[in-house]
């Protein structure tokens, strides 16, 4: 048992961060290429003035008028968003271990209030399900693989805020959340996950062409 | 029949009804063999990153429907939504890889030919900024491969491909209208002409082939304000002339870009500095955006402008003159090409509070206009579709509707049909004019000198 757990906080840590690397390369590599065998015009119309001012403008929450048509969700997104990455960045157990394996180390949050937001993110999870559930538009457009995302996404903050609580089964909870963890890092490349690396992309083209072709604002 | 319909029918049992003859017949020529064949090349040899990235990149979050006014008008039914035609066309034929009955293209013709006015506003609503419109452009170039296109709008492309205009205008037919109203226009002003094939005028002036078809006052107001404003210009006498462009909408790109190729080769021809064009939308689309990528320019060749940049022009420089303005209350209607797509649509408010007394604004307006419901080629599909259009136009009609403007100006040939089709619906009490038209009827009839 404690060579596995060894195994999934040690190697396995770095294999999943060595399949995601190359997994966003090979994603990257398959556009790119794609891109010049057959729409290397993406290039001419490509602006970097006009994909900055559309990525920035994206990013100020509820100037797009399409997000103040949908308030709470796009303001549940927004924070959901942010707390994704910086819960596990900046929690205190995350910068101890790699402390200690590592010493690296860098600014921690407090545990009580990581633990607020870990609630936060798992509400905001429960929020998309009923959504996907209960607006007609988007149920529509709901695969299960929609909630495999959810889930896949849950795992970790659900099992990890169990783990810190050490409600029951901690060490199980430990594994779970430290399986799940991995198994979101791996996936990213190869699911709609990778909607993180390529939107920045697909909202500078759009950007770009509203920008310098058509002279008005895409947001 | 279809004129008799209202809003409170279930809008969903009228438009499966719809017969549309081009579509019938072509769908009884298809063989399972061909349907995939079709779709799996456009879909593997024709598309590139764009497409794949769209397809992988969407997270169904469904924010682009509030963008949609045909999913509006319909009480947010969820089949009307941008990403919910992309559903249910693309994504199908992904899933079955081409191997999809013809049932459900039939269900693919309607969605992205009448259901669509590929107007781009979902991709202003979608936070990752996917191209939608570009997906059913792309289920309409399957369709158009197919043969199963709409009948109405597969006549106007044959039109366009036999005669380089949409409405099947004849060489001398169209020499002789443009003669005709130079005629008409001298009585008001006694040396005024319409020049043809004016070698290295400074404008050549391009209209759409319903202007000379059953318009061709349009074309005598145009030649009085460029006579007032003393402009040294000229119409082609030869194909070219028209920049309107249904081809790019059904898919048929070949014939696309054989009609922005005509034009610009006639303006280069009469080695004219730049083309003005009257107020139409998608046939300014056509040349600016869409046929001059196909010809390979990723900008278009010659200097193009569309009317309101040349009435905006006209107006500040002084080469036109204000002589009262315009009484009644008018509203403006943002045509999606021009606005969405140039951006123009500060300066049209800028010329209609130059002309007009009182100008009421419309809302959502600017970028984030309702397209007219007649885009894209969706009024081109004629009249079997014309009563679903006019359920899928409700939220059109109700914007215009709490104007309470009298006058209604729409700087577009394709929005004012449709408006027209709403008006006339609906019983909206409102006219329906051009810029044109008012500046035609507001202007000074006197001709410009430079030192006055």
């Amino acid at each position: 048992m404690h060579s596995f757990i060894n195994f999934i906080m040690g190697p396995m840590v770095w294999i999943s961060f060595l399949i995601f690397f190359i997994g966003v390369i090979f994603r990257f590599f398959q556009v790119i290429k794609l891109v010049n065998e057959r729409e290397n015009f993406i290039y001419t119309y490509m602006s970097f003035k006009y994909s900055f001012r559309s990525i920035f403008a994206w990013l100020i929450p509820f100037l797009p008028v399409s997000t103040r048509k949908s308030p709470v969700f796009y303001g549940i997104s927004y924070v959901f968003h942010l707390l994704l990455f910086l819960i596990p960045i900046f929690l205190l157990s995350h910068v101890a271990l790699l402390e200690e394996s590592m010493q690296w180390s860098w600014f921690t949050m407090n545990d009580a209030v990581a633990d607020i937001l870990t609630l936060i993110v798992i509400f905001s999870l429960l929020f998309f399900i009923i959504r996907r559930i209960v607006v007609p538009e988007v149920n529509f457009l709901t695969k299960l693989s929609d909630f495999g995302f959810i889930l896949i996404v849950a795992l970790p903050f659900v099992t990890g805020f169990l783990a810190y609580h050490q409600f029951f089964a901690y060490q199980w909870m430990v594994i779970v959340h430290v399986l799940s963890g991995e198994l979101m890092i791996i996936l990213i490349p190869f699911t709609r996950f990778f909607h993180m690396f390529m939107a920045p992309f697909t909202r500078a083209y759009t950007g770009s062409e509203f920008g310098s072709v058509r002279h008005a604002k895409d947001w | 029949m279809q004129e008799t319909l209202t809003t409170n029918e279930k809008p969903e049992s009228n438009k499966k009804d719809v017969i549309d003859e081009g579509v019938e017949k072509g769908l009884a020529r298809l063989t399972p063999e061909k349907i995939s064949t079709v779709i799996n090349q456009v879909l593997t040899k024709e598309t590139g990153a764009r497409f794949k990235v769209y397809v992988e990149t969407c997270m169904r979050c469904g924010l682009c429907a509030d963008a949609c006014s045909i999913f509006l008008s319909n009480d947010r039914d969820p089949k009307l939504s941008p990403a919910g035609k992309v559903k249910q066309t693309i994504l199908e034929m992904i899933n079955k890889k081409g191997k999809v009955s013809k049932q459900l293209l039939k269900d693919v013709v309607r969605i992205a030919h009448t259901e669509c006015n590929v107007c781009k506003k979902c991709s202003m609503y979608c936070p990752f900024g996917i191209d939608i419109a570009y997906m059913m452009t792309l289920v309409r170039r399957i369709c158009h491969k197919l043969e199963i296109t709409p009948l109405y709008i597969q006549d106007t492309v044959n039109s366009h491909s036999a005669t380089m205009n949409q409405m099947w205008v004849k060489e001398d037919e169209w020499i002789d209208t443009l003669q005709w109203q130079e005629e008409d226009a001298r009585e008001e002003f006694e040396n005024l002409r319409i020049p043809l094939d004016k070698d290295g005028a400074d404008i050549m002036y391009s209209v759409i082939a319903p202007e000379p078809k059953f318009q061709a006052g349009l074309i005598y107001q145009t030649a009085v304000i460029m006579h007032a404003a003393g402009l040294d210009w000229t119409m082609p006498s030869t194909p070219g002339w028209d920049n309107s462009n249904m081809a790019m909408f059904t898919g048929d790109f070949e014939i696309s870009g054989r009609i922005a190729r005509a034009h610009y080769e006639t303006a280069t021809k009469l080695h004219v500095k730049k083309i003005v064009m009257g107020e139409c939308g998608h046939a300014f689309r056509s040349v600016y955006d869409v046929g001059n990528r196909w010809v390979g320019w990723a900008m278009p060749p010659v200097d193009l402008v569309h009317a309101i940049d040349f009435y905006h022009d006209l107006l500040t420089s002084g080469r036109i003159k204000v002589k009262e303005q315009y009484k009644k209350t008018v509203t403006l209607h943002d045509p999606c090409n021009v606005s969405r797509g140039r951006g123009l649509h500060n300066k049209a408010r800028e010329i209609v509070n130059i002309l007009c007394e009182s100008f009421i604004e419309m809302t959502p307006n600017r970028e984030h206009n309702y397209c007219c419901g007649a885009g894209g080629g969706v009024i081109n599909c004629g009249p079997p579709w014309k009563g679903s259009r006019m359920i899928n136009n409700r939220e059109k009609k109700e914007q215009l509707e709490r104007t309470g403007a009298q006058v209604l100006i729409a700087p577009c040939h394709n929005c004012h049909s449709g408006l027209e089709d709403i008006v006339h619906h609906y019983g909206l009490k409102m006219e329906i004019k051009f810029l044109g038209d008012i500046i035609f009827e507001v202007m000074e009839k006197t001709i410009y000198q430079k030192d006055s």
